[in-house]
This record gives structure tokens, sequence and C-alpha cells, in this order.
């Protein structure tokens, strides 16, 4: 078997506000001892409602907050994460959810593009120049945007933006922190269509964290329901949508909101039923 | 008679480029006892219509309408004393976000049973018991200690419901609930829908929900108005508007439902084209 993209062993945080006089340490498990591994070109998709320890769990899988304990292994090699290294800083990106606040106001989105480069490679100007403006047509801007401040872009301008940023290091997987739940509805199909033209593309790997599970059951291949920092149930989406198992897992599906016609013809029945 | 009957509206902003028409020509109406549901994708003009109706706008609007009713009376032609009696006792409204709604710098108590007093002259000990009753019909039993409350103390969830039982206070013939569960959890909003719409049969109250959910819509409405850049594409009932959607937009909006999709790739909105339904 190839060696899967990303492989988590038991990962855990805690997070500890400072205690006082007479008031003790008080001690918060965001996430309690994770484990999955996940396979190139897949999407596992992260459920689960605010305060879960969705968001941790992307942190640490970035690299950006060290774990309390587990280990992180990205392509196979362990990794410190105390001590990340410049390699292993390039093989994960992220995807922010609010496009409004992941960009520079003051950068122009040429050099938001450039800038992995710049920091992560010895890439002349020139190259840089020419990969961030070949980035910006792939994820379905023109090259008048290159100049261009992120004020002037829509929402869904923005989440390309970003996306495009994240790619520009061809990183071995992509986490997507609630990518698309800051858009309407119409510019949101545009984005998670640009996501699965570009993971067909590129063999892309993606953790795709999200609260909705419509989008959820469109985009991801593996699901992983968290519920206080624990994982209560991880399948495959068929298994998952199909057959769901822990109880709370259950009442998030009885918990969205259904828009297909029959569901709507069993309320106003049952409406008609109660007002009579 | 319809208990709120609106006609053409339009409001327009004053902008450094020029007037903007944020809504353009639309015609409101709801019965009383009927939940409605205002439908559109941000920038359609569907929270600003309905701020137009409350008065809540700001003075670089400019409202017209042919008529703006509320129970027979001329909501464009009153004063705002007159205005002010009926703003917050018979219409009432809900926001988006719960926890910025509320003033921060007073219990949620105190901002109940504010309402009280002005509109119903409760005060004292009445006002407290009211408010105790109030935050029982929203689903906060302890309502006696959380009065005390501020709400940075409560959660977005708890502070919705704050926010309902200050909009229930005084009984209203019309609830206009704007975005009531787009910030919050999907079990929350579940439990946020259902109570609006037990309130809403229980009290026989008029219910506008303004939303870009259409699960919600399912959910919730008896009537939908689809709007989009300020004009009304299409009306129908809920049933007929997920069975056979006329305007094209409510289709590309339908269709663009991630449940919906056909294949691998969802339509996206821009590969349709708009034009109101026929006879809207």
């Amino acid at each position: 078997m190839a060696t899967p993209v990303l492989e988590v062993r038991n990962l855990t945080r805690d997070y500890v506000s400072s205690g006082g006089f007479l008031r003790p340490a008080k001690i918060v498990h965001a996430v309690k001892g994770v484990s999955f591994t996940l396979e190139k070109g897949k999407t596992l998709a992260v459920v689960g409602e605010s305060g879960c320890g969705k968001s941790t769990l992307a942190r640490m899988i970035t690299l950006i907050d060290p774990a309390t304990a587990g280990e992180i292994l990205i392509d196979g090699v362990p990794v410190d994460t105390r001590h990340v290294s410049r390699e292993m800083r390039q093989k994960v990106q992220i995807v922010f959810q609010n496009p409004y606040g992941s960009l520079n106001p003051r950068q122009k989105i040429g050099d938001v593009l450039a800038e992995p480069l710049l920091l992560n490679t010895d890439m002349s100007a020139a190259e840089r120049r020419e990969k961030a403006m070949a980035m910006l047509i792939k994820v379905g801007l023109g090259p008048e945007h290159f100049n261009r401040y992120p004020h002037m872009f829509s929402g869904g301008q923005r989440q390309r933006i970003a996306i495009a940023r994240a790619l520009m290091l061809n990183p071995s997987f992509l986490v997507l922190d609630e990518p698309v739940s800051a858009l309407d509805l119409s510019v949101q199909a545009q984005i998670l269509n640009l996501l699965k033209d570009l993971q067909d593309e590129f063999g892309l790997t993606y953790v795709f964290i999200s609260h909705d599970l419509s989008v959820v059951r469109y985009i991801a291949d593996e699901v992983m329901v968290m519920y206080f920092g624990d994982v209560v149930e991880h399948g495959t989406r068929e298994a998952v949508f199909g057959n769901p198992q822990h109880a709370y897992t259950q009442t998030l599906f009885a918990a969205t909101p259904k828009a297909d016609v029959g569901s709507i013809r069993a309320r106003l029945a049952k409406k008609a039923a109660l007002a009579v | 008679m319809p208990l709120l009957d609106i006609k053409n509206l339009t409001v327009s902003f004053d902008t450094s480029v020029g007037l903007f028409k944020a809504v353009d020509g639309i015609d409101v109406s709801v019965d009383a006892r009927e939940v409605l549901a205002i439908v559109g994708e941000s920038g359609s003009g569907k929270s600003v219509a309905m701020l137009a109706v409350m008065g809540l706008l700001p003075a670089t609007a400019t409202v017209t309408a042919d008529k703006m009713e509320f129970e027979g009376l001329d909501l464009l032609k009153m004063s705002r004393e007159e205005k002010r009696r009926i703003i917050g006792k018979d219409i009432a409204m809900i926001f988006q976000e719960p926890v910025a709604s509320l003033n921060p710098c007073f219990t949620v108590g105190f901002q109940i049973e504010e309402v009280l007093s002005k509109h119903l002259g409760l005060t004292g000990r009445e006002a407290r018991s009211r408010a105790i009753e109030l935050l029982q019909l929203v689903g906060i039993n302890d309502g006696a200690e959380r009065l005390g409350a501020f709400p940075h103390q409560m959660s977005g969830g708890q502070c919705q419901r704050v926010m309902i039982a200050m909009a229930i206070a005084c009984n209203p013939k019309l609830l206009i609930a704007d975005e009531p569960t787009t910030a919050l959890d999907v079990t929350i909003q579940k439990q946020i829908l259902d109570l609006l719409v037990a309130l809403q049969a229980e009290h026989g109250m008029a219910l506008i929900m303004i939303t870009h959910d259409m699960g919600v819509v399912a959910e919730t409405a008896d009537r939908v108005i689809v709007q989009y850049k300020g004009r009304k594409m299409e009306e129908a009932d809920v049933l007929s508007l997920f069975e056979e959607p006329k305007s094209n937009y409510t289709k590309a909006l339908l269709s663009a439902l991630p449940e919906n999709a056909v294949g691998d790739r969802l339509p996206t909105v821009s590969d349709f084209v708009f034009e109101p339904a026929p006879g809207v």
C-alpha cells in the first residue's frame, strides 16, 4: 500500500487557562486523541458544531499550533511540531473561512500569490511572477486581476485567491476550514466546483472542515464526526450518510433542514392536521 | 384584507456615485397567521425592504411606495409618535446577530422589562414575572436567574432566545425574523426554527422569515417570495416553488443546492439568465 499523505496518531490538544489566587487553572481538552490516515487524492470531511475541536484539529495538522500529545506524519515522515522545518511547512497549506479577513488589504493579488514562493524558494522575480499569473488563471481569474487589491474583489473571488495562494507551493494536502460557509449559495457552488476540478487535475488531497452536511455529502470521500473533542464516527461517505451509528450523528442529520418536496409535503400535511 | 400590504416599494440609497436602488418596485403582502419567506442572496434587498417597514433605515435612504399599510393604517403618512406605538408592539423584528443586537451594558432582564414598560406599562414585580414567563416560553427554564445575566454570559443560541422573548413580549401581530438562525449551529437552528413556528401557531402571529437558506424556507414557510438584485423574481406557495419553480433564478438557486447535485458538478447561478417569472 502507498504511504498515506497524512497520518495522525492519537493527537491531543489541551488548553490551560491561567489560574489565580484561590482559583485553580482550568484545563479544556479541545481534542482528545484523534487518529486517522488520509490517502492521496481523497477528501476527508471533519464535521461538528462550534466548540467540538474541529478547528483546533485543523490548526494542529496545518502545523500552526503544536499538539499537546500525539504524532503527525506527512508523507510518512514524522513532524516535530515544535520546530517545523521549511520543507514541512511547504507540504501543508490552509484556506480560511472568512475571505475578507484572510487577505492583506495592502497587498496586491500578484504579491499575495508570489509571497509563498519568495519565502520558501529561490526562484527569481520573473519566475515567481510567471507562476503566480498561471495560478491566477487556473483558479478562474484573469491576468487583469494581477495588480488589484483585495477590496476590489467579491467574496467568491477572494476565496479563489486564497485557494490559489494555498496551491502555490504544490502542497501535499490542503486544509479547508469552512471555505464556503461565508459565501452565497450560487458562489458556494462555483467554489465547490473549482475545488473538485483542481482535485481531479492535480490529484490534491483535502481535509475539509465544515458544519454543513449537504456540502460534505457532495464533496467528501470519508467523513469524520466530532463531538466535544472526540471522534464519534468515522467512515466512508456512504456508510456515514447511509447508516449513521452514533446518536450524535443521527441528531445532526435530523436537525439539518431538508429541502426536498417530500419533506415539505409531510410538513404541510402535519400542519394542516394540527390546524383542524 | 391582508395584515401588511405593500405596493411598489422602492428603496434607494444616496451614494457618492449616484442613487443606488436596493429595492426596486416590490409588492409584499402577508395575511394574519401566515408564514411568508423572503429568499435571496446577499445584496438582493430582502432585509432592506423589511427595515423600511420598521423605519430602521439610515437617513441616506429614500423610501417610496404606492401603498404601505398595516391593518389598514398608512405607515408612510404616520407621525413618528404614532409609528413608535406600533413598531415593537404590533410589528416586532429579530435580527441576525443575536449577540450584537443586545445591549452589552444591560442585563437581559432589564432589556426585556424595558419593552414591557414602554408598550404595556408593566413595571416592577409585574414586569419581572412576565419576563420570567417569556423566557420560559422561549425555552429558558431558569429565567429568574437568567434575568440578571449579561449578553456576554450567554451562548449565541440563548441570546437569540432572549431576542425572540423581547420580540414576542407584546404579542405582536407580525413578527419579522431577519436570518434568525444564520449564525447558529444546526441543532440550535432546529430548536429556534421549531420555537418560532410553534409560537407563530400558538399566538396566531404572521411571520416573515428573511433568509438565504432554501432549507429554512422548506422547513417553515407557507408562501415564498424570491428576490434578486432588488426585484421580485417569483412568488409562489412553498410546495409549487420547490416542485415547479417558474423563474430561472429560482431554478438556479435550487439546482445550486449541493444535495441536488446531478453527477459531479453543480450548476452555478451564472449558467442562467434571469427575468422575473411571468405574472410577477
